[in-house]
């Protein structure tokens, strides 16, 4: 019974991986930029809910009410005045570029919240569960946090699939030039789809910070799990992604129980496992090489 | 008629200038004091760190964020191999590097399977494995670290054997990249970097090619990370396989100084190592301004400091490539 629970807490961690990872999925997607800065703006958010909810007095959720709309504008702009100049380079300087947005994050949050390691106070929330058994109880919060990734990515999956903006991005994806010959604006494409990055991971963040402690160096470990995720589920496909993130948390859980110091090094091993096995990882539709 | 040039006359001087000043280096330990020497070791360990990232980067377009693996490897090959196995300390440096080499064979098996920014974070991942099994391995120290065992070398014995291995590596790379882009291999590998496809049909092994750097960077990188700890005797596993302590530095010092270029990282790392200094009581800050400086050369100026200088002067101190000199004057043929 104690390696169901552990499966169940998994799967439910999974969620929360997959939504991290949405963000990184659509940009690659879309037009194959990959943010390096991906997990620092996760720790970013939970840093500015704690704020936010210190000076208004509120809980940390209702700070969403405005870190959401305000990440949509962040990453809108970020594409606009920074990321557009990136797309179609030298990957080289791709990688330079969002590596030193990353690092400028990180350090930024060093200086104003020091390296202490903090937590969102969510309050009976994060303490309240349900038993299923003796052995078996489901939190809360960890059940809210895969309900909200589930959703978040059923939602960004029916944009693209039925919309006509959605659609845009497909063709975008597929082909950018001929996208652009019959009338699809991609400045507009892609500023879009990385403000719904930003907004996802941003999300995501939040609730990282409502499940465990944070500091400003977690960044690159956001990164790391995200990116797993995606190609544990293979590229290109979003719903391959919620998989990717599942396995992930799955294999994290097994690997804990264990041993408390195997946790990461299993999720690795699992990753190291697909690449080296399945390229294209379980769903993949775009290759990687 | 023409001739094919390949040296200039600013790289003529400047061999005979380079010359002199290895020699005055060579002579350091026998007048200057401890702080210097320590001080120099990390300017040479950190020129060798960038110009072999920038072979790998700049040249063969193959960017890691995993190198900090090597470095940490390396450090605790040498703390194996002195602590648990009794390896002299001197030998325990260049077999540490050999270490790092034969693991990045594996490595590098499975990141090449992933390409451009995700083979960037493959790497990291998997630097990120190697720092987890040091952490759960008892017999190096696990998460605490260990001490490298130095008892029976003198300090002065010390500081003048690593002092010397540090010149080893720091001029050991440069030289190294020169020769490797001057040779036919270097020819294929700009080659690669300008047009992989195009490279491909004319029977350039692209793969092979890129793989075998992959090992010789990491053996360098592995010689320039043991030089360091085993000179500095304490090794943590957060410090060693640190991505902000050493491929951060890495990559600003590259792309500050001018990536694809030879000149670029040396004066990319005495930048870097100068300035360090200055701001050693806001660390952060430091970084900041670092990141920003990198975004800003990535966005707007791409080839860095030698790349300005290079644009404004045309001087070529590691001339790699190929000039055709005719009766008229000289053209360009090959990239550069």
């Amino acid at each position: 019974m104690a390696w169901v629970n552990a499966i169940v807490q998994g799967i439910l961690l999974g969620g929360l991986y997959a939504l991290l990872a949405t963000g990184l999925s659509l940009g690659f997607g879309v037009m194959r930029l990959v943010n390096l800065a991906h997990g620092d703006m996760a720790v970013l958010a939970a840093f500015l809910a704690m704020s936010t909810s210190f000076a208004l007095k509120v809980h940390p959720f209702v700070t969403l009410l405005l870190i959401v709309p305000g990440a949509f504008g962040v990453g809108y702009l970020l594409q606009r005045l920074v990321f557009d100049r990136l797309i179609g380079g030298d990957p080289a300087l791709q990688i330079v570029a969002t590596f030193g947005l990353s690092i400028v994050i990180e350090n930024a949050l060093l200086k104003k919240y020091t390296a202490d390691t903090r937590g969102l106070q969510t309050g009976k929330f994060s303490s309240r569960s349900i038993r299923i058994t003796d052995k078996l109880a489901v939190g809360w919060l960890p059940l809210v946090t895969f309900i909200c990734g589930v959703t978040v990515i059923g939602l960004l999956a029916l944009f693209i699939n039925r919309t006509k903006m959605g659609r845009a991005f497909r063709a975008t994806s597929d082909d950018p030039a001929t996208a652009q010959l019959v009338g699809v604006d991609k400045r507009r494409v892609h500023a879009t789809a990385t403000g719904i990055a930003v907004t996802t991971v941003a999300l995501a963040g939040v609730l990282i910070g409502a499940k465990s402690s944070f500091d400003p160096t977690t960044g690159p470990a956001n990164l790391i799990y995200a990116f797993e995720a995606v190609i544990i589920g293979g590229l290109g496909s979003l719903w391959g992604t919620l998989a990717g993130g599942i396995a992930l948390g799955v294999a994290q859980a097994i690997g804990l129980k264990i041993n408390p110091g195997y946790g990461e090094l299993a999720g690795h091993l699992l990753f190291l496992t697909v690449l080296a096995t399945r390229p294209r990882g379980m769903f993949g539709k775009l290759d990687n090489r | 008629m023409t001739k094919v040039l390949r040296a200039t006359t600013a790289s003529r001087t400047f061999a005979v200038v380079g010359l002199l000043a290895v020699v005055v280096l060579a002579t350091v330990p026998s007048w200057a004091d401890r702080s210097t020497i320590r001080k120099l070791i990390e300017l040479l360990i950190l020129i060798s760190l960038a110009q072999m990232w920038n072979l790998l980067a700049g040249f063969a377009g193959v960017v890691s964020v995993g190198q900090q693996a090597f470095v940490g490897l390396a450090a605790y090959s040498v703390v194996a191999l002195v602590n648990v196995h009794g390896v002299g300390l001197y030998w325990a440096v260049p077999l540490a590097a050999l270490g790092a080499a034969l693991v990045s064979i594996p490595m590098g098996l499975v990141a090449f399977r992933l390409r451009g920014s995700y083979f960037a974070i493959g790497t990291w991942v998997l630097a990120e494995v190697t720092r987890l099994v040091m952490v759960n391995t008892k017999k190096v120290g696990g998460g605490s670290g260990a001490s490298i065992r130095v008892t029976g070398y003198s300090i002065a014995s010390r500081d003048r054997a690593f002092y010397w291995m540090a010149l080893a590596v720091g001029i050991g790379s440069i030289l190294l990249t020169y020769g490797l882009l001057r040779s036919k291999l270097g020819l294929q590998l700009q080659a690669i970097r300008d047009n992989e496809d195009g490279a491909r049909s004319l029977g350039a092994n692209v793969y092979r090619t890129r793989f075998l750097l992959w090992v010789v960077v990491a053996f360098m990188t592995g010689f320039s990370g043991a030089v360091f700890y085993a000179n500095q005797f304490r090794v943590q596993p957060g410090e060693a396989f640190g991505v902000s302590r050493w491929t951060a530095p890495i990559i600003f010092m590259v792309i500050i100084g001018g990536i694809g270029t030879i000149e670029g990282p040396i004066i990319g790392a005495i930048a870097y190592w100068y300035f360090k200094e200055r701001f050693s009581n806001s660390p952060e800050w430091y970084a900041i301004a670092l990141g920003l400086l990198a975004m800003g050369i990535a966005l707007f100026v791409q080839k860095g400091i030698w790349g300005l200088i290079r644009r404004r002067f045309d001087v070529h101190l590691f001339p790699v490539r190929r000039r055709v000199a005719v009766d008229t004057g000289t053209t360009e043929v090959a990239a550069h």
